[in-house]
C-alpha cells in the first residue's frame, strides 16, 4: 500500500544543509591549497578551485535529478546498475589510463572519470536489495557466500587496477552486515584475525603463541567453569614443555623455545583429546582448532606480508607500527602533514596564509591531504568543527536510516554511513598519523569530480528514499 | 515498492555503531588537540614558517708534501641560492649592483632556476667572494627566496705540481646518475691526487634543517636538530712529493717538452713527477676555470697532458741494461763475454749502425760505451737459445722478463690515468709475418730499445728503482699517508720481484757506474751526469722519433751502494741522452741529495736551453 506525499517538503533539509556546508568548506580549502599570486581569481577555470566549482554545480544538478527519478528505480535496477559497474571496472582495466600507478581512469578528452568511485553506490544498492529480499536469512552459508561475492567482486577488480585504497573501502560494508544481524562470532573471528595479523608483524612468534595459549585457557574456563580442568590442562602442557626442553638440552639440538612450545602443544593436544572424550568435556575441538589456526596464521602473515604486499605498502604499515623509520619517504609525507596541521595551533594561520601546504611540503594537498590545509589555516578550531560536523552528519544519517519503514532503505542508509565513515576515518587518520597512508579522498572536501559526484549520488539516493518514506504504510 | 517487513531484532545494534563513530571522533579530536594545541614539536614559532634544508659542505682534506709543507688548502666561497616559489618582487638595480651582475643575468638565472624546480633551491650565482658576501648578508632580508650556501674553493701555496695534485671540478650528469652521493653543483676530484683519493678528501656532506620566517631569516634549528646530519671533514693527505725537488724539476724543464720522474727506491714513493709544459694549478679554480680550461685544452703543446704517466716513448739504449740482465739470467751472456764491433752490426743484408769505440768490448764496457753491436748479439743469443724449441717460446720468455719490470701493464700506482705502455706479444708478430715468418733478426731493433716498444717515464723510473734495489720494486705511489683511521693500500708495501736473480745486477750496475764515472777519453757516454763525491749509476738513451729529432733520455740512481733516488728524464727532441737528459738528471739528484749545486754552470746550461719549444704557443698561460 502506498500513498502520495509531496517529496519536496519531506526532504531532510538539515542533511542537505550540512552537505552544502561541507562542499563549500572543501572548496575554499582547495582554493587555499593551490592558491598562488599568479592566479588569484577565484573563478579561474584553469585552476583546480575553478574546476571544482564546475564539479560542484554539476553535483547539484545530479542531486536534483535524483529527486526527480521515481523511488522504485533504485531497488528495481540495483542489479542492473551493479552489473553495469562491474563491466565498467573490467573495461577500465583494458582501456583505462594510468595515473600515479593506478589504472583506474577513463579519459575522454581532457575529462577523466574514475568508475571505482561510483561502484560503491552500486554495491550499496545491491547489498540493500539482496539483504531486504523476503527469503534471505543472513546467517546462512548461502547468504554469507552471496554477500561476500557482492562485496568482493568490485573490490578485487579495483585491487587489480592497483588502487588498494579504494579496494579496502569495501570491507566497511561489514558494518552494514553487523547492523543487519550477522553473527557476532563471525565478526569476532574477523576482528581476531586482524589483531593477530598486526600482532604477528609487531611481536615475536613465541609471544604470540604464549598469548594464544593464555587466551584459550581463559575461554576454556569461561566455557566450563571448572578451575580443576584448567589446572590439569596447564599442568600437562607445562610438563611436556619441561620434558621437551630437557630432551633438547641433552641432545643439544639447539631448538628455539618456540619450537619446544609448539612440540609440547602437539603432544598435549593429543592428551587433551583423549581426556576430553573420556570425561566428555565439550568445546575442546573448537579450542584446538583456534590454537592451530592462530599458529598457521602467524606463519601465513609473514608470507602474505612479504609476497602479496608491494614494498611501498609494507613500508606504510611498518611506519605506522613504528617498526621502520623513513623520515624522507612515507614518514616524510606524514611528518610534513603533521607539521602542517600542528603548525596551525589553536586558531590557525588564517585563510590563504598557510605556508606548509602552499610550498608543496605536503603531497597531494588538494586531494588526499586537503585536511592539512584546514588544520594549518583554521587551526584546532577548524579541525574540531570539521570532525564534529562529520560525526554529527553520520549520527544524523543513522537516525534517518533507522526511521525508514523499508528494510531496503535502511540497509542502503547504513551502506551510505559505512562508506562515508570509512573514508573520513582513514583520510583524516592518515593526515594525523593514526592510520597508514591509504590514498582515498575526504568526502565532499577533496578535489576531484568523480569522488564528489559519487558521494553526492550516494547521499542523495538515500535522501530521495527518505523523502518517500511516508509513502509506505507500515 | 519492494516491500519487506522482516522482524528487525537487531535494532539495538545501531547504538553500538553510533558509539563507535562518536568514540573515533573523540579520539581524533583529542589527537588533533594534542597535535595543534599541546604539542609544541610541530608548532612553528611565528605565523608563517618554512623549513629549509641547507647542505653542509665539509672542508675538503688538505694536501701536504713529504716534509709536511702545505700544498693545497681551502678558501671560503659562497654560492647564492634561490627558491623560486619564495621570491617576491625586489629591487633588481640594487641587487645587481651588490652582486656586480647584469639584469639579463638575473632574468636568465631565475628562468633556469624555475625550470629546475619552483620549490627546491638551486644555485643562482656561483662562488661569490667573501667581500661581496659581507655586503649581501646585510641586505639579504630584502630578497626573500635567496639565501647563501657556503662552499670551499681550492687554494695552492705553490705554482707547482699541477699534474700530480690534479684539480677539482663540478660533477657531470653521468656521475650524478651513477653515484647518489653527488648532487648537481657538487665538486669532485677530476685528476691526480684529487681524483684518486676523492673519497678520503671529500669527507661526508651533512644537512641542517632550519626554520625560516616570512622575511627569509633563519629562526633556528628545526626540532632541535633532530633531522640534522653533521658534515664530516675530509681527511688530510700527506703526499710523497718533495716540493722543493718538484719545483726545481719544473724550473729545469722550462722551455722544454718532456718529463722527469724521481722515485725513492726503498719505498716506491714518488719524489717528483714533472710533466712539461705545465700550468699553474690556480688557473683551474673557481669561476675562471671554464675559460682557462678551454685555453689550456686548445694549446698545441698540450699542457694538460700528463706526459709522466701517459706519454709512451721507446726506451732507447737504456733498455740495453735490461737485455744484459736477461742474457745473464738465461746464461747466454757472461760477464766475460766479448763481441767485436766494426762500427755497425751486420747480418745478412742488414746493417745497424754503432758509433766509434774500441773493440772488442766486455759486458761492463758495452754498457759504459753503449755498443749497439754488442746488444744485437746479446739479444739474438737470448732469442736463438737452443733451450727453446722455437723463437715463439724464447720470445715469450723474454717478454716475461720485460713484464716483470713493470712494462706493458698498468703499474697500479695510485694515479687513475697511467697508461700501460706497449710490449708486443708473439701474436703481434704472427699477425705481421705469419707464425713461421719471423726470426730474431726480425725483432733486432728491440735489442737497443727501439721498434715496437712503448714505455712511460713512470715505468722507466720504476725500472731504474728495480735496478737500484737489485731485483725488486715497490709499486710507485704519490700518497704517503692518509690522516684519520685510514691505511694506504697493502699493494704499496709489497715487494714486486723481477724475474732476474739479484746477483746478476752488480755487474750491470758496474757498467752503469762506468758509463757515468769512467775516465775522460774512456768512451763513457754519461760523464755529464757526474756528481762529486757521489757515485751516480746511469744509462743514456736516445729514442728515435718519426716526427722529428730524437728524444734525449737518461735513467740513473744514486748513491750506488745505498740508492736514495732513482730517476728517469725525457726531453723530447733533445737528441743524445748525454746532451740534455743526463745533466738534468744530475742536477735533480744533486739537489735532492745535497740541497746544493756544485757546478752552477750546468744549471745555467739547462735553464737557458730552449729545446724545440715554440714559446709563442704557450705564452698566454703564464
Amino acid at each position: 500500500m502506498q500513498r502520495r506525499v509531496n517529496i519536496w517538503s519531506s526532504i531532510d533539509w538539515l542533511t542537505v544543509a550540512i552537505y552544502l556546508v561541507l562542499v563549500f568548506v572543501g572548496w575554499i580549502n582547495i582554493y587555499a591549497a593551490v592558491y598562488n599570486e599568479d592566479h588569484h581569481s577565484i573563478f579561474d577555470f584553469s585552476q583546480r578551485y575553478g574546476k571544482q566549482l564546475i564539479w560542484i554545480a554539476a553535483a547539484l544538478l545530479i542531486a536534483f535529478t535524483i529527486f526527480v527519478i521515481d523511488i522504485n528505480f533504485y531497488s528495481y535496477f540495483a542489479y542492473f546498475v551493479y552489473g553495469l559497474m562491474i563491466l565498467l571496472l573490467i573495461a577500465v582495466l583494458i582501456f583505462g589510463k594510468e595515473v600515479h600507478g593506478a589504472k583506474s581512469w577513463f579519459e575522454i578528452g581532457s575529462f577523466r572519470i574514475q568508475p571505482a568511485e561510483f561502484a560503491k553506490v552500486a554495491t550499496a544498492l545491491v547489498l540493500a536489495r539482496y539483504l531486504s529480499s523476503y527469503n534471505v536469512q543472513i546467517n546462512t552459508l548461502k547468504s554469507y557466500l552471496r554477500v561476500a561475492a557482492i562485496i568482493l567482486i568490485p573490490s578485487l577488480l579495483i585491487l587489480l587496477q592497483n588502487d588498494t585504497g579504494s579496494a579496502l573501502v569495501y570491507f566497511v560494508f561489514i558494518l552494514v552486515l553487523y547492523r543487519e544481524g550477522i553473527s557476532e562470532s563471525i565478526l569476532l573471528l574477523g576482528l581476531f584475525v586482524i589483531i593477530l595479523f598486526v600482532l604477528a608483524l609487531v611481536l615475536e612468534k613465541l609471544i604470540i603463541i604464549l598469548l594464544s595459549i593464555a587466551i584459550v585457557f581463559i575461554i576454556f574456563w569461561f566455557l566450563n567453569r571448572r578451575l580443576k580442568n584448567v589446572g590439569i590442562g596447564i599442568g600437562i602442557l607445562f610438563l611436556t614443555s619441561v620434558v621437551l626442553y630437557g630432551v633438547n638440552e641433552v641432545l643439544s639440538k639447539g631448538l628455539s623455545y618456540y619450537y619446544i612450545i609448539l612440540g609440547a602443544l602437539g603432544i598435549s593436544g593429543l592428551v587433551y583429546i583423549i581426556l576430553a572424550i573420556r570425561y566428555k568435556i565439550k568445546n575442546i575441538a573448537l579450542l584446538l582448532i583456534f590454537l592451530i589456526g592462530s599458529v598457521l596464521l602467524t606463519y601465513s602473515v609473514d608470507y602474505v606480508f612479504n609476497n602479496f604486499l608491494e614494498p611501498h605498502q609494507q613500508k606504510r604499515i611498518n611506519v605506522v607500527l613504528g617498526l621502520e623509520s623513513d623520515p624522507y619517504g612515507v614518514e616524510y609525507n606524514v611528518n610534513q602533514s603533521k607539521i602542517a596541521i600542528g603548525s596551525g595551533g589553536l586558531y590557525g594561520k588564517g585563510f590563504l596564509r598557510g605556508t606548509q601546504t602552499k610550498f608543496d611540503f605536503v603531497p597531494e594537498q588538494s586531494t588526499d591531504f586537503i585536511f592539512c590545509t584546514i588544520g594549518e589555516e583554521w587551526g584546532f578550531i577548524g579541525t574540531f568543527f570539521v570532525v564534529s560536523l562529520f560525526v554529527f552528519f553520520l549520527y544524523r544519517l543513522i537516525g534517518i536510516a533507522e526511521r525508514q519503514r523499508s528494510a531496503f532503505s535502511r540497509i542502503y542508509g547504513y551502506g551510505v554511513v559505512s562508506v562515508l565513515f570509512f573514508h573520513i576515518v582513514i583520510n583524516i587518520g592518515m593526515t594525523i598519523g593514526l592510520v597508514p597512508v591509504i590514498g582515498i579522498p575526504l568526502p565532499f572536501f577533496s578535489y576531484g569530480g568523480s569522488s564528489l559526484w559519487a558521494f553526492t549520488i550516494l547521499l542523495f539516493i538515500f535522501l530521495r528514499l527518505d523523502a518517500s518514506r511516508l509513502e509506505l504504510l507500515k | 515498492m519492494l516491500q519487506s517487513f522482516i522482524v528487525d531484532s537487531f535494532a539495538n545494534r545501531r547504538h553500538i555503531i553510533r558509539v563507535i563513530i562518536i568514540l573515533i571522533g573523540l579520539v581524533y579530536i583529542i589527537k588533533l588537540f594534542f597535535l595543534q594545541v599541546v604539542d609544541s614539536t610541530y608548532k612553528l614559532t611565528a605565523s608563517n614558517n618554512v623549513l629549509r634544508y641547507v647542505t653542509q659542505f665539509p672542508a675538503r682534506g688538505l694536501i701536504y708534501d713529504r716534509e709536511g709543507k702545505l700544498l693545497v688548502y681551502n678558501e671560503a666561497a659562497y654560492d647564492l641560492m634561490v627558491v623560486p616559489r619564495q621570491l617576491e618582487p625586489f629591487d633588481t638595480t640594487e641587487f645587481c649592483q651588490i652582486l656586480n651582475i647584469s639584469k639579463e643575468y638575473v632574468d636568465e638565472a631565475l628562468k633556469r632556476a624555475k625550470e629546475f624546480s619552483v620549490y627546491n633551491s638551486s644555485i643562482f650565482l656561483k662562488q661569490v667572494s667573501s667581500k661581496t658576501y659581507a655586503n649581501l648578508q646585510e641586505k639579504l632580508y630584502k630578497y626573500p627566496g635567496f639565501f647563501v650556501q657556503s662552499r670551499t674553493l681550492r687554494k695552492y701555496s705553490l705554482e707547482n705540481g699541477a699534474h700530480l695534485l690534479g684539480y677539482v671540478g663540478e660533477v657531470n650528469n653521468k656521475i650524478i646518475e651513477s653515484d647518489e652521493y653527488y648532487k648537481s653543483g657538487d665538486y669532485i676530484g677530476v685528476s691526480g691526487i684529487e681524483q684518486s683519493y676523492e673519497e678520503y678528501l671529500r669527507g661526508q656532506k651533512g644537512v641542517n634543517v632550519y626554520l625560516v620566517d616570512v622575511h627569509n631569516r633563519i629562526q633556528g634549528s628545526y626540532a632541535n636538530g633532530r633531522l640534522d646530519k653533521k658534515a664530516k671533514v675530509g681527511s688530510n693527505i700527506i703526499s710523497t712529493i718533495d716540493s722543493d725537488l718538484q719545483a726545481y724539476g719544473e724550473k729545469l724543464m722550462r722551455n722544454k717538452i718532456g718529463s722527469i720522474v724521481a722515485i725513492e727506491p726503498s719505498t716506491g714513493e714518488i719524489l717528483a713527477l714533472v710533466s712539461s709544459p705545465t700550468y699553474n694549478p690556480e688557473l683551474l679554480v673557481g669561476r675562471i676555470r671554464t675559460k682557462n680550461y678551454v685555453t689550456l685544452m686548445s694549446d698545441t703543446l698540450k699542457p694538460l697532458f700528463n706526459r709522466a704517466l701517459m706519454a709512451q716513448y721507446p726506451p732507447g739504449s737504456t733498455f740495453k741494461v735490461i737485455n744484459a740482465l736477461i742474457g745473464l739470467q738465461e746464461k747466454t751472456l757472461f760477464p766475460y763475454t766479448k763481441y767485436e764491433c766494426a762500427g755497425a752490426y751486420y747480418a745478412r743484408n742488414l746493417r745497424l749502425g754503432c758509433h766509434i769505440h774500441r773493440s772488442p768490448l766486455n759486458l761492463i764496457e758495452s754498457i759504459q760505451m753503449s755498443c749497439n753491436t754488442y746488444y744485437c748479439n746479446v739479444f739474438r743469443s737470448i732469442l736463438d737459445n737452443k733451450k727453446y724449441p722455437s723463437i715463439r717460446e724464447s720470445f715469450d720468455q723474454w717478454r716475461e722478463y720485460i713484464m716483470s719490470f713493470g712494462f706493458g701493464e698498468y703499474l697500479n700506482s695510485d694515479f687513475d690515468n697511467e697508461l700501460k705502455g706497449l710490449v708486443p706479444t708473439k701474436q703481434t708478430y704472427d699477425r705481421i709475418y705469419g707464425e713461421k715468418g719471423w726470426r730474431s733478426l726480425t725483432l733486432i731493433s728491440m735489442a737497443i730499445g727501439q721498434g715496437e716498444l712503448g714505455t712511460t717515464p713512470l715505468q722507466m723510473a720504476n725500472m731504474t728503482a728495480a735496478i737500484a734495489n737489485r731485483g725488486y720494486y715497490y709499486t710507485p705511489h704519490i700518497v704517503k699517508e692518509i690522516e684519520g683511521d685510514y691505511k694506504l693500500d697493502e699493494r704499496f708495501f709489497e715487494k714486486n720481484y723481477t724475474k732476474i736473480d739479484s746477483n746478476y745486477f752488480e755487474i750491470v750496475i758496474e757498467g752503469m757506474d762506468m758509463a757515468v764515472n769512467g775516465e775522460s777519453g774512456s768512451g763513457s757516454t754519461a760523464r755529464s751526469a757526474q756528481i762529486p763525491e757521489i757515485t751516480v749509476c746511469g744509462k743514456t738513451g736516445t729514442a728515435e722519433n718519426p716526427h722529428g729529432k730524437d728524444h734525449s733520455i737518461f735513467i740513473a740512481f744514486a748513491p750506488k751502494e745505498d740508492p736514495k733516488i732513482a730517476i728517469a728524464v725525457y726531453i723530447e727532441n733533445g737528441g743524445f741522452g748525454s746532451t740534455w737528459a743526463a745533466p738534468t738528471a744530475k742536477l735533480m739528484m744533486e739537489e735532492y741529495l745535497n740541497d746544493s749545486i756544485s757546478v752552477p754552470w750546468w744549471e745555467e746550461y739547462i735553464l737557458n736551453a730552449e729545446i724545440n719549444y715554440n714559446a709563442e704557443t704557450s705564452k698566454h698561460m703564464e
